[in-house]
C-alpha cells in the first residue's frame, strides 16, 4: 500500500512539532525516517496512527484521503505500529497477545483461541519468524517479543508497518535478524516506515531515507550516502563522528569490585558475582543489551541499591564502600551521570543553577553555614553554563524547559566540576542530539586524560567502541568477559548474547 | 497505581503553582458564591421572587441589600467599624483580625512546608493539641519569672508539636505508612489524650473544674503580653507568627535545608541520587512542619486568660490546610491567606447579628479552595491531559476572530 503524507503540520501551543511535512512511502518500500530526538519523528507517526490530529495536511493511502479519529481507524485502514516499548501482556501467551483487541469469536461470542493460534502459526511460517504461539511472552527474549508485536500488526492486515526505534533493545545479532524480517515483509508488499537515529542501520536496510530536523524535512538521501553526510544532514552542520583519543597512562587502581551480587526491584538477582577494577586514566566500558544488570550495577556502585550481604565488596582507593550511603560514596570522590537524567539526574522544576548545586548542598562552595551562597552559586553557574556550552536563556531557567542535550550538559557540568577520582557515566548520550554527543564524548575522554578512572555504561556499541580502553560485556547479570578495544563488533555482539569470548 | 499517584502529586504541584491572578480570581469567585447563598436564604428576596415578573426590581434590590449588608458587616467586623462611637472601638475589628489570623498563619506555614516536600500533613489538630499540652503544663505547673515563663512555655509548645510531627515522619519512613492516615489517626489520639489529662487534677485539670475537662488558666507570668494596650486583646502571638513567617521564608528560600526539602518534594529520585536520605528528610519535614503548628499551639494556650479546654484548637489545624493551599505554600502567600481567614473569623459575629448565617463564610472559604484546587484535581481524577494553555488569550482570540492576520 502506498502511503503519502501531504503538508502535515502539528503545533503544540507555540511549538511547531511538524512543519508541513511531505513524505511518500511506496508499496513494498523500506523508508527510513532519520532524525535526532525531538526532531518530530514520533509526533509525525502519532499523527499517522490517529493519536494526534494534524492541524493541517492530509494522509493518503493509495491516493485516497483518510480521516483518522483514533488508532482504531488507522488500524482498520491498514496501518500497524510497533512501539519502542512493547505493548504486550507478559503473562499471556503469544496467541493471546495477538488476539487481544481483535479476538476471533465462535458461537455466541465465545473466544476461539484455536483460530488465534492458527493465525500466529500462519504468519510466523510465512515470514520465518519462528514464534511458538503457546509460549508465555514473559519467557521470550526481547527480539522475539518484538516479532510478536510485528505479528500482532500483521494479523490485523497491516499494509503499512511503522517501527519506532525498533533496535534500541536488541543485540547486534537480533538487529540483523530484524532487518532480514523487514526485507522479507517489504518483498511481500508491506510498506515499512523505520524510525531511528542510528545511521549504520539506516544505510544497511533502507530503500530511501528522509531526514527530519526541528520538525521539517531537511533532505532525502539514498542508502549509499556516507555516514557523515547523513549525520550532517541530521544535525545541520559537519560533525566529527570519531573521537581523537591518545593512548593514556594508566595510574593507580581507583575502583575495585569484588564478586558483588545485587537484587533488582522484583527481587531477582540481576547482578551476579561481578568483579572488575578500574585504574586512573582508563575508560572501562560496560557494554550489553539493555536490561542485563547494568542499571542495577551502577546503582549498587553509588550506594543506591544494596549489595547482597556477604556477596562481595566495593573499594574506592582502598576504602570499603560496600555499605556506604550515597552521600558517603559521592563524598569519597565519585561523579555519577545517571542513565535517566529526568528521573535521577535533575529536578525539572529547579533552575539550572539550583541543579548545578544539587548534590553539593551539605558543605561545599555553594554553602555558607546553613545558607545557600547565592553570589558564588551565580558566578559558578554562569561559568559552568558557558564552559559546558549549555544553550539557555538564563541560569535561572528551569532545567525541565531545556532540550535533552542541554539537560544532559547540565548534569555533566555538575558532575565534572566536582573534585572526583572516578566518573560513572551511565548512558551519558541517550536521547541527546548528535552535537551534544560529540561534546559529551570529548569531556569524558578529557576526564580520562586528566587521570581519572571512568566507567562508561552504554548499550550503544558505537559509543563503546569509540571511547573504551577496555570493554566488559554484561549478559544476564554476569560479566561475560573483559576485552580490549580492538575487539570486533561481531565478537562483541556474540558476547552480548552470552557467548564468552 | 504508581501512575495514578504520579498524577495526583502532579495535581498537587499544579495546585500549589496557582499564581497570583488565579488565586485572586478564586477569592473573588468565592465571595460570589457566598453572595449567592446569602441571597438564596434571604426571606425578602424569596418573597420578591414570587412576583418577579411584575416587579423584578424588588428581587434585585433585595439581593443587593442582603449582600451589601452581609459583606458590609464582614468589613465592619473585621477591619474598621464605621458605626462605633469612639475611634478606639472603630479600630478594634482589625486588631481582632490580626489576633485571630496569627495562629492561622503559623499553622498555615507548617502545613505549607509539608506541601513543599510532597507530603500532606492533615494532623494540624493533633499537633496543636500536643503543643497545647506541653505549653499548658509549663504555663500552669511551673513557676518561672515573667517573660522567661512565656518563652519556655512557647518553646515547650513548639517542641511538643514537633515531637508528634516527627513521630509521623518516623513511622512513615520506617513502615511506609501514608502520612495522611497517620496524622488523621493521631488527631484522635492526641485529642483523647488531652481530654484525659484534663480530667485529672493531678495532671492538667483545673482544681475548680470538678470533672469538666478544662485546664487551669496559664499563670500570669506565662501569658503572652498584650501588644498595643489593654483595651485590645491583640497580644504578642502576632509578632511571634510574623517571626515565624520570616523564619519560614529563610528556611525554604535561602537555606540549604529548604533546598533539600524542596528537592525531595519535586523529585525524590533525583534527591536520592544526590546523596540525600529521603526518609530522614521526611522525618525532618514533619518535625519542622509540626514545629510551626506548635507556634499556633503556644498562641492558643498562652493567649487567653481562661484555661484551655479540648476545643481550644479551634479548628485551626484544618483551617491551616486551606490557608496553605490559598497561600500557595509561600511565606507571603500564607501571611495574606491567614489574615483573610482571620478576618472571616473576626467578622462572622457581626454578620450573625444581622441574621445572616455566619456559615456563609465557611462556604466562601470552601469555595475559594475548591476554585483553586478543582481544575488540577478533576484532571487527575479523570486522567485528562493538561490543556495547552501557554497562550490562553491568544487561543481565545484565534477562536473568536479566526486565524487571520500576518503570521
Amino acid at each position: 500500500m502506498k502511503l503519502e503524507l501531504r503538508g502535515i503540520t502539528k503545533r503544540f501551543g507555540t511549538l511547531v512539532a511538524n512543519d508541513s511535512i511531505n513524505l511518500t512511502v511506496e508499496s513494498g518500500e523500506i523508508h527510513a525516517l532519520l532524525g535526532e530526538n525531538g526532531a518530530g519523528k514520533s509526533t509525525l507517526m502519532n499523527v499517522l496512527y490517529g493519536l494526534y490530529k494534524a492541524d493541517e495536511g492530509q494522509i493518503l493511502l493509495d491516493d485516497k484521503v483518510q480521516a483518522f479519529g483514533g488508532p482504531g481507524d488507522a488500524m482498520a485502514a491498514g496501518i500497524g505500529m510497533v512501539h519502542q516499548h512493547f505493548m504486550l501482556i507478559p503473562v499471556f501467551t503469544v496467541a493471546e497477545n495477538v488476539a487481544l483487541g481483535n479476538e476471533p469469536t465462535g458461537f455466541a461470542g465465545s473466544l476461539d483461541m484455536n483460530k488465534a493460534r492458527r493465525r500466529v502459526i500462519e504468519i510466523s511460517d510465512r515470514f520465518g519468524f519462528n514464534v511458538d504461539p503457546d509460549a508465555m511472552v514473559e519467557d521470550l527474549p526481547v527480539g522475539v517479543q518484538q516479532r510478536v508485536e510485528i505479528i500482532k500488526a500483521l494479523s490485523r492486515d497491516a499494509k503499512v508497518l511503522v517501527l519506532d526505534e525498533p533496535t534500541a533493545v536488541l543485540t547486534p545479532q537480533e538487529t540483523d535478524e530484524l532487518m532480514q524480517i523487514m526485507r522479507q515483509l517489504a518483498k511481500a508488499g508491506t510498506s515499512i516506515v523505520f524510525i531511528t537515529h542510528k545511521l549504520r542501520e539506516v544505510r544497511e536496510v533502507a530503500d530511501r531515507i528522509t531526514v527530519i530536523r526541528l520538525g521539517k524535512v531537511v533532505g532525502t538521501a539514498a542508502p549509499s550516502a556516507s555516514t557523515s553526510e547523513l549525520a550532517s544532514l541530521m544535525v545541520g552542520r559537519d560533525v566529527e563522528l570519531t573521537i581523537q583519543k591518545e593512548l593514556s597512562e594508566t595510574g593507580a587502581e581507583i575502583l575495585k569490585v569484588d564478586g558483588i551480587s545485587v537484587l533488582d526491584d522484583r527481587m531477582q538477582r540481576s547482578v551476579n558475582d561481578v568483579s572488575f577494577s578500574v585504574r586512573g586514566g582508563e575508560i572501562l566500558a560496560i557494554a550489553g543489551v539493555q536490561g542485563n544488570g547494568q542499571t542495577e550495577l551502577a546503582e549498587a556502585l553509588l550506594g543506591l541499591r544494596p549489595v547482597i550481604k556477604g556477596s562481595g565488596k566495593i573499594e574506592i582507593k582502598g576504602k570499603d564502600i560496600t555499605t556506604a550511603s550515597v552521600r558517603e560514596v559521592l563524598e569519597s570522590g565519585v561523579a555519577f551521570i545517571p542513565e535517566d537524567r529526568k528521573k535521577d539526574g535533575l529536578v525539572g522544576e529547579f533552575t539550572i543553577s539550583e541543579n548545578l548545586m544539587l548534590n553539593q548542598s551539605f558543605k561545599s562552595r555553594f554553602t555558607r553555614g546553613l545558607n545557600i551562597n547565592f553570589p558564588i552559586r551565580k558566578s559558578v553557574s554562569t561559568e559552568l553554563v558557558a564552559s559546558f556550552d549549555v544553550r539557555t536563556p538564563s541560569i535561572e531557567t528551569p532545567a525541565g524547559k531545556l532540550s535533552g542535550g542541554n539537560q544532559q550538559k547540565v548534569v555533566v557540568a555538575r558532575e565534572l566540576s566536582r573534585d572526583t577520582d572516578l566518573l560513572i557515566a551511565s548512558q551519558p548520550t541517550r536521547g541527546v542530539d548528535v552535537g551534544s554527543i560529540e561534546f559529551i564524548h570529548e569531556q569524558i575522554v578529557s576526564e580520562r586524560d586528566r587521570g581519572k578512572a571512568v566507567i562508561l555504561i552504554s548499550t550503544e556499541l558505537d559509543e563503546v567502541l569509540a571511547l573504551a580502553d577496555r570493554i566488559a560485556v554484561m549478559y544476564r547479570g554476569k560479566i561475560v568477559g573483559i576485552v580490549g578495544p580492538e575487539t570486533t563488533r561481531e565478537t562483541l555482539g556474540k558476547m552480548m548474547a552470552g557467548v564468552s569470548a | 497505581m504508581s501512575e495514578k499517584e504520579d498524577r495526583f502529586s502532579q495535581a498537587m504541584k499544579e495546585i500549589l503553582a496557582g499564581g497570583f491572578t488565579r488565586t485572586m480570581l478564586a477569592v473573588l469567585l468565592g465571595f460570589v458564591v457566598g453572595a449567592i447563598f446569602m441571597i438564596g436564604s434571604n426571606e425578602e428576596f424569596i418573597k420578591a421572587m414570587g412576583y418577579f415578573f411584575t416587579r423584578p426590581m424588588d428581587a434585585f434590590s433585595a439581593a443587593w441589600n442582603v449582600v451589601s449588608a452581609g459583606y458590609g458587616a464582614l468589613f465592619k467586623g473585621s477591619i474598621f467599624n464605621t458605626d462605633a462611637d469612639t475611634l478606639e472601638k472603630a479600630w478594634r475589628p482589625i486588631t481582632e483580625t490580626l489576633r485571630l489570623g496569627a495562629p492561622l498563619i503559623a499553622a498555615g506555614l507548617g502545613i505549607g512546608l509539608t506541601f513543599r516536600v510532597g507530603l500532606f500533613n492533615v494532623g494540624g489538630t493533633g499537633q496543636i493539641v500536643f503543643g497545647m499540652i506541653f505549653a499548658t503544663w509549663v504555663a500552669t505547673r511551673l513557676e518561672l519569672p515573667f517573660i522567661m515563663h512565656t518563652v519556655v512555655a512557647m518553646i515547650a509548645g513548639i517542641l511538643g508539636a514537633a515531637l508528634l510531627g516527627a513521630l509521623v515522619g518516623f513511622l512513615k519512613a520506617r513502615t511506609g505508612a501514608h502520612e495522611v492516615i497517620l496524622t488523621i489517626m493521631l488527631n484522635y489520639i492526641a485529642l483523647s489524650f488531652f481530654t484525659f489529662l484534663m480530667r485529672d487534677p493531678n495532671l492538667l485539670q483545673e482544681q475548680r473544674a470538678s470533672g469538666n475537662p478544662k485546664a487551669d488558666p496559664a499563670a500570669v507570668t506565662a501569658m503572652l503580653p498584650k501588644l498595643i494596650g489593654d483595651e485590645y486583646s491583640l497580644h504578642w502571638g502576632l509578632v511571634i507568627s510574623l517571626l515565624a513567617v520570616v523564619v519560614y521564608w529563610w528556611l525554604m528560600e535561602r537555606s540549604t535545608i529548604g533546598f533539600r526539602l524542596r528537592m525531595v518534594g519535586f523529585n525524590p529520585d533525583a534527591a536520592k541520587t544526590a546523596g540525600i536520605s529521603v526518609n530522614r528528610t521526611y522525618i525532618l519535614a514533619m518535625g519542622l512542619s509540626a514545629a510551626f503548628v506548635g507556634v499556633a499551639a503556644g498562641n492558643q494556650a498562652l493567649g487567653t486568660t481562661t484555661g484551655v479546654s479540648p476545643s481550644a484548637h479551634a479548628g485551626i489545624g484544618f483551617d491551616a490546610i486551606t490557608v496553605a493551599l490559598l497561600g500557595g505554600s509561600s511565606a507571603p502567600g500564607i501571611l495574606m491567606a491567614g489574615l483573610l481567614f482571620g478576618a472571616f473569623k473576626a467578622g462572622s459575629p457581626s454578620m450573625q447579628v444581622l441574621g445572616i448565617s455566619p456559615e456563609v463564610l465557611g462556604i466562601v472559604q470552601g469555595a475559594i479552595v475548591l476554585f483553586i484546587a478543582a481544575p488540577p484535581l478533576i484532571r487527575a481524577i479523570f486522567g485528562l491531559p493538561k490543556p495547552q494553555t501557554t497562550n490562553a488569550l491568544g487561543a481565545l482570540r484565534d477562536r473568536l476572530f479566526g486565524k487571520g492576520g500576518a503570521k
